[in-house]
Order: C-alpha cells, then structure tokens, then sequence
C-alpha cells in the first residue's frame, strides 16, 4: 500500500500550499483530490488576498479589522499570525508566477473590499483564486518528485490505529472503482466547505462538506459550525458569486425605491461594511417590501458609474457571468442580487498549527477552524486563511514526521468500505431518491438557518434533518458500476452533508444570541456576558454533544461593533 | 433593467452514453427536461441526472464557468455545458433535440468524461509549465509593468476545459501537436518579464516539429475558447516573439515563411504565390530561388502547379509575374507597412487589455 510522510485530502489552496510547504521540508507528500486540483473550489474566488503590503498600512489594522469583522469571537493569537504572516505570503505568490494587478508604478495594486480601514486586497482581476490556484498547480507539477498526485480519488474514511491516532485514509480511485489504504504518518485535511448543504448557494457541486464530516466521525470537534455566511451579492437566478470586488470598485446598493439604503444601516462604510451586515441590510429591505424584481425578493446591485474599460479589464468574470446567466451587460443596467449562502467561517477545530484533537489529524481552510473568522470572515481573507494555515500545517506535520516511524495499518477498514459502497449499489428503488433528500436539506436549510434565525424555524430544521438522516440509510441510485460512479459517491456526500447540517442547525439553536452571521431574532443582541464563547459539537456517541471553548484576547477587548 | 424571463419550456437532450463495462458501443440516450428556456445546458443535464438516471457521466463542479470541469461537444460544438443557454442550444439543434457528445481529440472514458490526463495534461507538462526564475528573490515584489500582467492574464484567465482541443484540426492530423491549450501555457511564461527563459523555452517550441509551426491557423481553437483566451493568437504572438526578437531560424522554416510572406505583400499589395515557397526556403530576395534548397522545394511542387494550371486556378502569367493590384491601393497597404514598422515597438492588438470598444462619449 502507499505511505507517505504527509498525505493531504483536498488539492485546493490549502490542500496545494500544505503540499508545497510539506514537500520542501523534504517530506514524501501525497495529495488526493476528488476532482483535478484545478477544478477545486478555491478556483471561484474572486476578489483577491489581504495582506499590509502598503508602505502606509501596518499588519495590526488588518488584524483589527479581522477582529471587528469577527464580531470578537475570533480567536486573536491565529488573527495576529495570519495577518502578520499575510505581506511575505503575497510576495512568495508574486515569486512563484502570480500574475498580480500592478500599478502605474508596478508594484502590486490595491483594492478596497468590505470591513478594511484600508486597500489592502491584492488581486488579479476577478480571478484571483483561479490564478492562484493554477500557479500552485504549476508548482506541484514542477515538483512532481516529492509530490504523489492522487487527481480524481474520493476518500470514504479516515483510519486512526490502536493508539488513536490518524494513520491514513481509505480512499477510491474514482475512475477504475478500486478501493486502497493510503497509509500516511500525518493527514492534513483541506477539503474546503459544506455550502452545498444550502440551496442556493455560491458554492460548487463538490463542496460537500466532506472533511468537516470525516473528522467529525473521528472524533475531532467542530467549532462556530452555527456562523455561515450569507455573500451580500449573489444572482437572484442561481445563486452564483458577484465579487465584493464589485462593490470594492464603486458599485452601489439601491432598493426598489432607488434608494442607497445602506446610509441606514453603515453610515460609514455604505456597501463596504461587513458581510453580516450589509447582507442583513438586504434581508431587511427585502421583508420591509422595498425588494426589486417580480418576486420583490432581490436589491439592484449597480456598477454603471465604474467606467467601463476599468469594469471590462478588473471586473471581466462578473461582466461575463451578469451577461451569461442573467442576460444583463452590468456595465450598463444594474444587476438583481441577494444575499446567499458562500461560506462557513466553522469548521474541524485546530490549533494555531492546524493541529485536531486527534493526534496525525490536521485541518486547514475552510475545512477548518482556527478560528481566525469567528462570527463573520472579511472578504479577501479567505484565501489568505488557506494558505497561511496550510502552509504552517505543512510544515508543522513534516516536522512531526521526521521524528516518527510509519504507522502499522491493517485493512479492516477497508473492507467495510467496500461493503458500504457495495450495500449504497445494491438498494432497492423503494426508498427516496438520493438527489430528492438533498434537495429537501438544501431548501430547509436555506429557509429556516440562514440570515435571520429563531427557535421555531431552527426546531423545524432540526427536524428535518433528522428525518433526512433517517430517509438516506435506504435512499438509492441508479449507476450500479465501478467505472466513475458518481452517484454512489452523491450517496456518500449526502451522509457527510447531512452530518454538517446537524451540527450547524445544534449551534444554531445552542447560541442564544445575535453576533456575527448568527442573528436571532428571537434573541436580537450580542451578548458577551453570556456568549463571548466558541460552541464545539463533537461526536458522543452516536449522536452530537456540546462543549465551549473561550475566545483567546491578546490586544483587542469587545466593543460595539459599526460601520 | 434586467429582463423579466419567460417560464419553463420542455427541452429534449440527447446524450451520448457509453458504459465502458458493457462491452457494447456507444449510444444515444434522450430525456426531456423542463427549465426556463435561460438556464443551461448544464442544468437539463443535471435535471435529467437527478429525476430519471443518475449514472448519467459528466464532469462538473462550479456551474459558472469557472472551473473548466464541463466540456463538452454540444450539437457538434465544443464548450462548456454550464456556459450554453438551453434556447441557444436547441436553436443550433438539427431536429429540435440537444446533443450533447463527450469532446474530442481525447479518449472517453464513461458517457462524456473524457481522458485529459492522457492527451491535455500531458501536452501542458512539455511546455515546462512552470516560471523558471531560479535567481535571489527580491524583499518584496517584482517591479514589472502594468500593461505585462494584464496581457499574461490572458492566458493565466484559461480554465483548462478542453474545449480548444477537442476541435484542434492539426491535432486531428497529428496528434503529436503540443496543441493550443499547452502553447497558450507557454506563451504566459513567454511573456512573463519574471520568465528568465524566454528564449530557451522559444528556441524549445520551434525546434519541435510537433511544436509552434505546427498550427494551422484554423481558428478553431479561437471559437470554441468560452474564455476568450484566444489560443491561436497565443501561438501567433509566440511566433513573433520567436521570428522578430529572439531571431530564431527554426527548423519548420516557419521564420523564413512568414518573412518571405510580409515582404511580398509588402512589395505587390498582395501574396505572389510562386515566390513564397523559394524565399521561404532559399532566402528572402528575388535570388532566392536560385538557393538549391528552394530549388528542390519548387521541383517538388511543380506537379501541384501544373494540377493548378490545368484547372485554371491559376494562369502562367500570374504565376511567374504575380499579382497586380491598381496603384492607390498598393499605396495603402505600403502606408499600413510605414505605420506599423515606424513604431518604435512591436503594436500587438490585445483587445484583452484594451477592452472591447472605445470608451462611451460622455
């Protein structure tokens, strides 16, 4: 069977950056990815990577901001590390080929984006993420050497010895069906998010939540599962991604009276407040009846005034996306948005080092939570998490794997591997479909745990999930092959979408408080006295327990929080 | 304001299926969907996948294409099933129904999954896809011009889809061709001011047969690019890059052809077919054809010129004394000429960075 010192599950920014890092402190590295590294989701990111590389800005602003944004329940020490990390990452990325906006003076470029004091967001056009992504590919491909590539191999389950801890993974070659152990001294986990367990969301059909579920199982806790995020721009159509970018550029926000109505809300900051606020301010436009559309149930994001070579060279892939799937040129008309699901500031817990509880098991990304995020990330600091924290998780499990000897694994497991996914092939057509449960989850979730919360809904939602959980044991499928099944990994996805939902919607209901992307409008204030705590759900059992952990403070006390 | 969009409609898509596992070949398979006439192809497809037959094979992954999982051949055009609109799709349909087809140039492996490891991968692995700058890093960033980036990112903005390559004419025929995708790779480490190989890695791509000059200049790859990429005009401006700055005499000859073929519509306002090939091969001048490489080019070519003779597609006297075009217009071309080479760099048109159209009159 393969060993390698550090095995890496997800190939996206984290996963990429944790490879590279592991491998050049001479580790023998693999890394899996469900998809090919480049189809990872870390491809939509848009807007672009905080960092104080200005002269005039200094790391600590941006960790206050970082800490503001959080609504306080980030913890400090890993806001101080990523942010003063940030500037000598964006110069690694600018040495290794990323092809950074410059200025007249041809240094990198800086954009405004939501909740910085300052510009501070480098970027490449509206492709960040992807250009990122396909350099750190250019990368593992010049160092395909160290560097193991499982491209298209679907992991089913964690493997953890006699002593507890993590030792590998059992893994499925998606295209020929076979099942394998990869042994490994130390597995990093970056297998990014759970938006799919929304409709709509941004997120791509992969994000299934995978890795926050597989550790979960293997008993590792998962903290600040109840902060998702809802993105203040997202098309009414479909929900996908308009960058923050936009509004970064000069876009504005107008309700069906054409009013700028985030006067009312962010004074200051206008449509550059925060995630959680400026998507608030929607959702209360919208209930209020002052929503745009047919429905009334969307804002006019507009970006007419950005001239428009500027719009064309900065902005090309939401000009495209208005064009190809809402039939409006952006550059001309506003465009309707709303705010919809993007991302899950919780997570796998971790320590500053990526570390899990579970000794060999380490997270990073979205996957994870540091928690540099707590109750709301700031645009642009998503990509910034990924690589800070994968590239310490690297290092950190290739130091660990030089003191130690590789672990001894039996395939047990891998057998009842084979026998779940042969048991999924072979179910009756008596049950619900596998796609009809997602769906359901997707819809509830989107209606009861989303930007405005309270007991009864969040009740209804546990519920549902309950019954779902129940309905997929016998829900079935219809490719009975080997050779790409990719309903049989759905059915698999579905069960870790499911464990995710549960643990956001016990959260949900566990914090009885409105702070961050967490507002209850049953308990509409934040609450410090009480709340000024992280929420851990691990497995007990067989079902959730609940734990805290204390916010940790180092130069920033709560404070009220505006815009 | 955004337009209001019309209700669902019932459209069929036929799908090309095959299950590697059956031992039979491949089939079409049709199911109806119903969607607003706006969504995608992608959509019917998934809509199909979770109503009627899950094991229904496609890559894909963002819907919004960005991550390049998707290609496909839809109604014999290459592209991204998320990025073509169901109407758009069945108004190109021969009798109504949407056929959508695994791409081409590449094996299948299941219904439309194809291999791209075998075919796309491998070729972007020879162009050394990596920025060589080996030297001490500065404390911060490179200092390189503004315009540099965004022309690279041009090509950095490629997504991988495949879509280029499934249609490359010259990769049909020699299937050997590094291809459009991995050349337009090349060309972002080529133009990138960070590159310290340029000319080692152009030297590279036209010493390979199989390499820069074996594009055909097809336009294919330009068409089915749903990033507006531009994979030929990568090639081209590698081409340039090659010839003018870097003087590299090739072995495809394709310096000396494109040299011979500027000169002599810059001499006679248009192409003088029967002197390209012996300047192309014995030098650029009229003397060129007395070059025994040329010679023995034009004797290898003489039955084609006779078979055009014969079939009168072209006279003995255009033949040794070319085109004449009336003199103003001659004047023009020689004046397109005088423009161009009196700057003082090489004028590319990258409507990339230039943007579409002038900006509106305010």
């Amino acid at each position: 069977m393969p060993a390698h010192d550090v095995l890496i599950i997800g190939a996206g920014l984290a996963g990429q950056r944790a490879a590279l890092a592991a491998a050049e402190a001479g580790s023998s590295v693999g890394i899996v990815s469900k998809v090919h590294p480049v189809r990872s989701h870390s491809v939509a990111a848009a807007g672009g990577i905080n960092a104080a590389i200005n002269v005039a800005d200094d790391w600590k602003s941006h960790a206050y901001d970082t800490v503001k944004g959080s609504d306080f329940l980030g913890d400090q020490d890993a806001i101080e590390i990523m942010c003063s990390e940030a500037p000598r990452e964006v110069m690694h990325l600018e040495h290794i080929g990323v092809t950074f906006h410059r200025n007249d003076d041809g240094e990198l470029d800086l954009r405004a984006f939501g909740g910085a004091s300052m510009k501070r967001t480098a970027y490449v056009a509206d492709i960040t993420g992807q250009a990122i992504l396909h350099v750190l590919y250019e990368q593992l491909m010049k160092h395909h050497e160290q560097v193991d590539r499982y491209e298209e191999w679907f992991v089913t389950s964690l493997l953890k010895d006699d002593g507890g801890r993590c030792c590998g993974v059992i893994a499925r070659d998606v295209r020929s069906g076979r099942m394998e152990v990869l042994k490994a001294k130390n597995v990093i986990l970056a297998s990014g998010g759970a938006g799919q367990v929304y409709s709509p969301t941004t997120n791509a059909l992969i994000v299934t939540g995978d890795g926050i579920a597989q550790a979960y199982r293997a008993g590792a806790p998962l903290m600040d599962m109840e902060m998702v995020q809802y993105h203040p721009t997202t098309l009414v159509e479909n929900g996908l991604l308009i960058t923050e970018g936009a509004r970064g550029e000069g876009a504005v926000l107008l309700n069906s009276e054409g009013e700028r109505f985030m006067e009312k809300y962010a004074p200051n900051k206008m449509e550059l407040a925060s995630r959680d606020v400026v998507s608030r301010a929607e959702q209360t436009e919208i209930l209020e009846g002052r929503g745009v559309g047919a429905n009334k149930d969307g804002i006019y994001l507009d970006i007419t005034m950005v001239p428009r070579k500027r719009t064309l060279e900065a902005l090309r892939e939401i000009v495209n996306i208005g064009k190809d799937f809402a039939g409006v040129d952006i550059t001309r008309e506003p465009i309707m948005i709303r705010p919809g699901q993007h991302y899950i500031m919780g997570g796998v817990k971790t320590d500053v080092n990526g570390a899990t509880s579970v000794e060999g098991l380490y997270a990073a990304g979205e996957v994870a939570c540091v928690s540099v995020h707590g109750g709301n990330r700031l645009g642009a600091n998503s990509l910034l998490d990924t690589l800070i924290f994968g590239r310490r998780a690297g290092e950190h499990a290739a130091a660990r794997a030089a003191s130690m000897a590789m672990p001894q694994v039996s395939d047990a497991q891998l057998h009842d591997d084979v026998a779940m996914i042969d048991e999924i092939i072979a179910r009756p057509h008596t049950g619900r479909r596998v796609s009809a449960i997602k769906r359901e989850l997707g819809e509830t979730m989107n209606q009861y745990v989303a930007v405005y919360r309270d007991e009864e809904g969040l009740q209804t939602a546990q519920g549902v999930v309950a019954r779902l959980q129940e309905e997929a044991k016998s829900a079935y499928i219809d490719d009975k092959g080997t050779v790409f099944n990719q309903d049989v990994l759905g059915a698999i996805e579905l069960g870790y979408m499911l464990d995710c939902a549960e643990a956001i919607v016990l959260a949900a209901i566990e914090r009885k408080e409105s702070r961050g992307a967490q507002f209850r409008t049953d308990f509409p204030e934040r609450n410090d006295e009480d709340w000024l705590k992280h929420i851990d759900i691990s497995l007990n059992g067989d079902g959730p327990g609940i734990g805290y952990s204390p916010v940790t403070f180092t130069q920033w006390r709560p404070e009220e929080r505006k815009y | 304001m955004a337009e209001t969009h019309k209700p669902p409609e019932k459209f069929t898509l036929r799908m090309r299926r095959y299950d590697p596992e059956s031992g039979q070949a491949p089939y079409w398979d049709e199911h109806t969907i119903e969607l607003e006439p706006h969504r995608s192809v992608l959509e019917g497809i998934l809509q199909a996948k979770a109503e009627f037959d899950g094991s229904i094979g496609i890559r894909c992954s963002c819907r919004a294409a960005i991550c390049g999982s998707c290609g496909v051949r839809i109604n014999g055009e290459p592209g991204l099933a998320c990025h073509t609109h169901l109407d758009h799709a069945r108004a190109s349909a021969k009798d109504g129904a949407i056929e959508v087809e695994p791409m081409g140039n590449m094996p299948v492996i299941k219904d439309m999954i194809v291999d791209m490891d075998a075919v796309h991968w491998k070729k972007v692995q020879r162009v050394t896809p990596w920025l060589i700058n080996e030297g001490p890093q500065p404390e911060r960033e490179h200092i390189v011009s503004r315009e540099s980036m965004v022309d690279i990112t041009q090509t950095m903005a490629c997504i991988q889809c495949g879509a280029c390559v499934s249609d490359c004419l010259a990769m049909e025929v020699d299937p050997g061709f590094i291809g459009p995708a991995a050349l337009a790779k090349a060309y972002r480490f080529v133009g990138d001011p960070r590159d310290e190989e340029q000319r080692e890695r152009l030297l590279d791509l036209s010493e390979d047969p199989q390499g820069l000059y074996d594009c055909t200049h097809c336009f294919k790859c330009v068409e089915a690019c749903p990033k507006d990429v531009n994979p030929m005009g990568q090639i081209m401006r590698l081409r340039r890059i090659a010839g003018n700055d870097q003087h590299i005499v090739d072995r495809n000859n394709g310096e000396r052809h494109e040299q011979a073929f500027v000169t002599l519509v810059k001499d006679s306002g248009l192409l003088h077919e029967a002197e390209l090939l012996p300047r192309s091969y014995g030098g650029n001048s009229w003397f060129g054809k007395f070059h025994p490489a040329a010679g023995k080019e034009l004797l290898s070519s003489l039955p084609v010129a006779i078979r055009g003779v014969m079939k009168r597609k072209m006279s003995i006297k255009i033949a040794l004394f070319g085109h004449k075009i009336p003199k103003q217009d001659l004047d023009a071309v020689k004046k397109i000429y005088a423009k161009i080479e009196s700057k003082p760099e090489r004028y590319e048109l990258n409507l990339y960075v230039s943007g579409e159209d002038e900006e509106e009159a305010a």
